[in-house]
């Protein structure tokens, strides 16, 4: 199953990876190849069959509403690239 | 003079309990041993210079959050990132008195079958060095081998405790979905990912396994034991019933060192009394990678869409923050995380989401049923765990579907929420072969039952040989 060019460039948009032409170029055709391996679920007709996106029968699982410590925001901030008071700073958006 | 390559951990507990060695020494030991030997094998990323308990070392995947020192899960988006807490599976160790002894390598975020994927460089297999570890977890198992730590913990989304472990020669265990807490834990992919004990022995791993299972108030999706976790004895099959699924001959991919290995392993399990029978998985083989390719990727996407230069991690300047992140995801990820990510986010796209992600949800309903069936009427199903012995590096690392075939056989179970249990049956070419063991969800003492009896059978020697 081919993807083209134009799709790689849209799903990296997607995934917020600013990729190298070489790496689009790489990607388009690596892409592709593992496409057409995944692509053998669609063999399958499984209208009927519920899908599964988890693999333990737990549902609602429910804890004390109770308040506790947070973390110091020293601690908070200490791997942070960039802080600004109690704020991590970051580039405009625009 | 304590021989790390030999000493169990259950040794090891027992000569500091009955005060023949403290804890200071044995940490010293094993950092005398990585010092001797890991500038060849590269197991460790960093190490602790001091215990801080009053037990026994282990070795921690650089996946695995520690308090205070870098954590990277090899890759260069974390590079510095030092955590402010422990992960729960750390915090129980630390409190069974346990003294983190370092931090190992890894497939960048645990992706990958042979540790190549690491930021930081590969590791080695200790049999042959020129070989590959296994992956995502080749750190954690080559240290075990190699006599640098007596015993670790991996994490395993479809084979990452498992293959290294059968790649190096020692048991690594797969808990079953949800036995322990992935609170602190890198997440991959969070319908799957597992925290599991790696060791020389069954004992070992079991008694590992007794310390971080368990459910976590801060993991919800936790559940807990239904029974205590039981250190196997006993030498007899007796009773026991094993299946092998049919399609096992016709793999081609199973070499045939490997075949001939599993198969003396299921000779030895008959002479101990076990009944050996078939069982049928067709789609588990046929569907079961290509539907890990398109779950894994896709939650792989969602979970590393945290990566973006804003709260840690390194940051690439731009001029908005659109840019910024674009650019720190860039330069931050490698080239196997970039593939999954933009392979699972094409996979959950508007217009492909029902065809590819959708649909592989619906065939792990599938597997999952297929997989009960099989059991139905046995204890375990049996396969070896991984096709191929370790392959030299470089072998496989430009062809990621040559890669990603290196699952397989583990896939299967995983994508199952199954437990798996993996111990050395044999050499193939002088290299170690692994014997997968799957069983029911919470079957994990059986399993060590089963793993106990025949590792004693086996009579593996888990140093390798070229070390012995």
């Amino acid at each position: 199953m081919a993807i083209s060019k134009d799709e790689v460039l849209h799903v990296a948009r997607l995934a917020r990876l600013a990729l190298t032409d070489e790496e689009i170029e790489r990607l388009t055709e690596e892409l592709g190849a593992i496409l057409d391996a995944v692509g053998v679920v669609a063999e399958l007709d499984l209208a009927d069959v519920p899908p599964t996106s988890h693999p333990l029968d737990l549902v609602n699982v429910w804890d004390e509403d109770e308040p506790r410590e947070s973390l110091p925001l020293d601690d908070v901030f200490a791997n942070a690239p960039e802080r600004d008071g109690d704020l991590f700073r970051v580039p405009p958006t625009t | 003079m304590i021989d790390t390559l030999r000493l169990t951990a259950e040794d090891a507990i027992s000569l500091v309990e009955r005060r023949e060695v403290s804890a200071a020494e044995l940490h010293a030991a094993y950092l005398g041993a990585i010092a001797e030997r890991d500038g060849e094998l590269h197991c460790f990323l960093r190490t602790c210079d001091e215990p801080h308990g009053s037990s026994i070392p282990i070795a921690l995947k650089d996946v695995i959050s520690t308090k205070g020192i870098e954590t990277t899960a090899g890759s260069r988006i974390l590079e510095g990132y030092t955590p402010v807490f422990d992960s729960t599976v750390a915090a129980r160790v630390k409190a069974a008195g346990l003294s983190v002894l370092g931090k190992t390598n890894t497939d960048e975020f645990a992706m990958g079958s042979s540790t190549e994927n690491s930021a930081w460089g590969p590791s080695c297999n200790p049999w042959d060095p020129s070989r590959v570890p296994g992956g995502s977890g080749g750190g954690t198992a080559a240290a075990v081998s190699a006599g640098l730590a007596p015993w670790g913990l991996g994490s395993d989304t479809g084979g990452s405790i498992k293959q290294p472990s059968a790649l190096c020669g020692n048991v690594g265990l797969r808990p079953t979905y949800g036995t322990v807490s992935r609170y602190g834990v890198v997440a991959f992919a969070s319908s799957l990912d597992q925290i599991g004990p790696v060791a020389k022995t069954v004992r070992d791993v079991a008694l590992l396994y007794s310390i971080i299972a368990g459910r976590d108030p801060l993991d919800s999706t936790t559940a807990e034991l239904p029974e205590v976790v039981a250190l196997p004895e006993g030498d007899s099959l007796a009773g026991v019933k094993l299946a092998v699924p049919k399609q096992v001959a016709d793999l081609d991919a199973i070499e045939p060192g490997v075949r001939a290995a599993f198969e003396a392993a299921l000779d030895q399990a008959r002479e101990l009394g076990a009944k050996v029978g078939e069982c049928d998985l067709p789609l588990s083989y046929r569907y079961g990678m290509p539907c890990y390719y398109l779950v894994a990727p896709a939650e792989a996407s969602s979970n590393l869409a945290r990566y973006d230069g804003v709260r840690y991690g390194p940051r690439v300047a731009g001029a908005t923050f659109g840019e910024m992140v674009d650019h720190t995801r860039d330069a931050g990820f490698g080239p196997e995380p970039k593939r999954r990510i933009m392979l699972g986010t094409y996979a959950l796209s508007a217009g492909y989401y029902d065809a590819f992600y959708g649909q592989a949800q619906r065939v792990r309903t599938l597997l999952i049923r297929e997989h009960r069936e099989a059991l139905d009427g046995f204890d375990a199903i049996v396969t070896p765990t991984s096709p191929t012995v370790a392959f030299p590096i470089g072998d496989k690392a430009a062809d990621p579907l040559a890669m990603y075939a290196c699952d397989l056989l583990t896939i299967p179970s995983c994508l199952a929420g199954l437990p798996g249990l993996s111990i050395p049956c044999g050499l193939s070419e002088g290299l170690p072969v692994g014997l997968q063991l799957v069983g029911r969800q919470f079957g994990e003492n059986g399993l060590f039952r089963l793993g106990h009896a025949l590792e004693g059978a086996i009579g593996f020697d888990t140093v390798p040989e070229r070390l012995r």
